[in-house]
């Protein structure tokens, strides 16, 4: 037998229920209305596989890039990103230099649009070894971004270079 | 203290004493912290993996004061033990089944505890009953300072503390505040906590059942969004605005409930008492939606016949590792429900 969800009255009903209060009576639901009255769960809203998956699809079918994120490798760590895929992990905290390209789009994607960290900053700053490495990892994205004639991105590094040199 | 020890009574965050008890069960943070100078755990091998383990054990141990805390091996620890965390909301399900070195402070009244080597090297976690998240931000803040005193952790500038899972970068926040649904659920307006939550980038989950209902009509909010929002901003969403809502639509239910289905609902309230006070065996699932419906009742004024630490105790004690270290032997499936039908009726009668 073929129910139509009593609720939205469109999609195929897939969850029939037996109510008993306040008193006894079936309901016939789509998946969608039933996860929405709370009557089932789906596991979550969007795995972090299934945004990579979606992302590496789109890269695959854009020609114009030189290196294909498959290729992409952490030179810290050795992990790449079907390693990424597979376990829903980073290799090191340096993956999300290395591996940027790739993770950027998606940190964006899981987290509102946003790509700037906005909250607590470590007590033991140690400001002078932060300082070096931030500027090490800096000069080396601007290096990057001419080399693939990111002018605008290159532009902001430069600034933000200037500015924390000056800190 | 030990598991033995803690395993007989009932953790602080089940007590009903905190603010808006009557809906909110309790709040928790979870800081998800990684130390600067190794590799994410998925790429550590097992001497790496336990040399970073010795290196946070000794840590944390120098931060506990006085007994205040134990540290239990997980990896050491027998199954039974094991789940008991997971049920005591210790450790994740994760760190009970998974391998290799790994570990966990517990705090003597379980309001802290501190996972050691789970998907990221320090998992802090602070738990409380009710809603008081201010408390308890001021609690971990201040602990991941004295933390990060004698730990370097994996910062960066632009993309904050840098976990495992790019999902969980920037403030690596976890805010989930557990709450008790039963009259929005019977009177099937969950969709309205549901949607609110949706729309806040909230997730909502059953607390236990696997994926098909929510067995003792518990739920926990949870925030999925960890950059461009500050800790403070995050716990404002909870505070100010989805948990009062929240809280506002299931007294309005109960109240309605009371008002429109009196009959109904004290039916309900005293066939779960019925059930759970005569049952010569029940299951995991079944008690808790019982017991739901006492809770209900006690809160709701329908029903005094249980006080409110025999109903967390129980909320508790129903569950299969509990039962099994009350025995203090493994009990099969059918064994736990006799002896959780036993433990109803003695503490029901
Ligand atoms: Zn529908
Ligand atoms: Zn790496």
């Amino acid at each position: 037998m073929n129910f139509l969800c009593q609720k939205c009255n469109k999609q195929k009903a897939a969850v029939h229920i037996m109510d008993t209060f306040p008193e006894k009576r079936e309901r016939h639901l789509c998946e969608d209305c039933a996860e929405q009255e709370g009557v089932i769960y789906k596991k979550s809203d969007e795995t972090t596989n299934e945004l990579l998956q979606e992302f590496l699809s789109q890269q695959k079918t854009s020609t114009s890039k030189k290196v294909t994120v498959e290729d992409a490798v952490c030179d810290e760590c050795g992990t790449t990103i079907r390693d990424f895929q597979a376990k829903g992990q980073l290799g090191c905290p340096h993956c999300y230099h290395s591996l940027r390209r790739v993770i950027m789009p998606l940190i964006q994607r899981a987290h509102e649009g946003a790509d700037q960290h906005v909250g607590k900053v470590p007590v033991r700053a140690d400001e002078q070894v932060r300082k070096q490495t931030d500027l090490l990892r800096l000069r080396r994205e601007l290096k990057d971004a001419v080399d693939q004639e990111n002018y605008e991105l290159a532009a902001r590094l430069r600034d933000e270079i200037q500015s924390l040199e000056s800190a | 203290m030990n598991l033995d020890q803690l395993s007989t009574g009932t953790g602080e965050w089940l007590s009903n004493q905190g603010p808006d008890s009557d809906v909110v069960i309790s709040s928790r943070i979870r800081l998800a912290r990684n130390v600067a100078g190794y590799p994410f755990l998925s790429t550590t091998g097992d001497t790496e993996r336990m040399e970073l383990y010795r290196t946070l054990e000794e840590a944390v141990s120098d931060l506990i004061r006085d007994d205040e805390a134990f540290v239990v091996d997980v990896d050491d620890a027998d199954e039974i033990d094991r789940q008991l965390m997971v049920e005591r909301h210790l450790i994740s399900r994760q760190h009970a089944t998974g391998d290799g070195s790994r570990g966990v402070a517990i705090w003597n009244d379980e309001r802290r505890a501190i996972m050691m080597n789970e998907e990221d090297h320090l998992r802090i976690q602070v738990l409380r009953s009710g809603l008081q998240l201010e408390h308890l931000w001021n609690d971990i803040d201040e602990f991941d300072n004295r933390l990060s005193k004698v730990l370097d952790f994996a910062y960066d500038q632009q993309l904050g503390f840098l976990t495992a899972c790019p999902t969980n970068v920037g403030t690596g926040i976890r805010v989930s505040v557990m709450v008790h649904l039963p009259a929005l659920k019977l009177t099937q307006e969950l969709d309205r906590v549901i949607r609110a939550a949706r729309d806040m980038r909230l997730a909502v989950r059953g607390m236990f059942g696997e994926g098909t209902d929510a067995a003792g009509d518990l739920y926990q909010i949870s925030n999925q969004t960890t950059l461009g929002k500050s800790e403070a901003e995050v716990i404002e969403q909870f505070d100010q605005d989805i948990i009062p809502k929240v809280v506002d639509y299931e007294r309005a239910a109960r109240g309605s409930l009371t008002k429109r289905h009196l009959h109904q609902l004290d039916d309900r309230i005293f066939r779960a008492y019925g059930i759970l006070a005569n049952a010569r065996t029940i299951g995991t699932e079944e008690s808790l939606a019982l017991l739901s419906h006492l809770r209900m009742g006690v809160h709701t004024e329908r029903f005094n016949g249980i006080d409110f630490q025999t109903l967390s105790d129980l909320f508790l004690h129903v569950q299969p590792a509990h039962l099994q270290k009350t025995a203090s032997r493994p009990l099969d499936g059918a064994a736990r429900s006799i002896a959780r039908s036993a433990l109803l009726r003695e503490r029901l009668s």
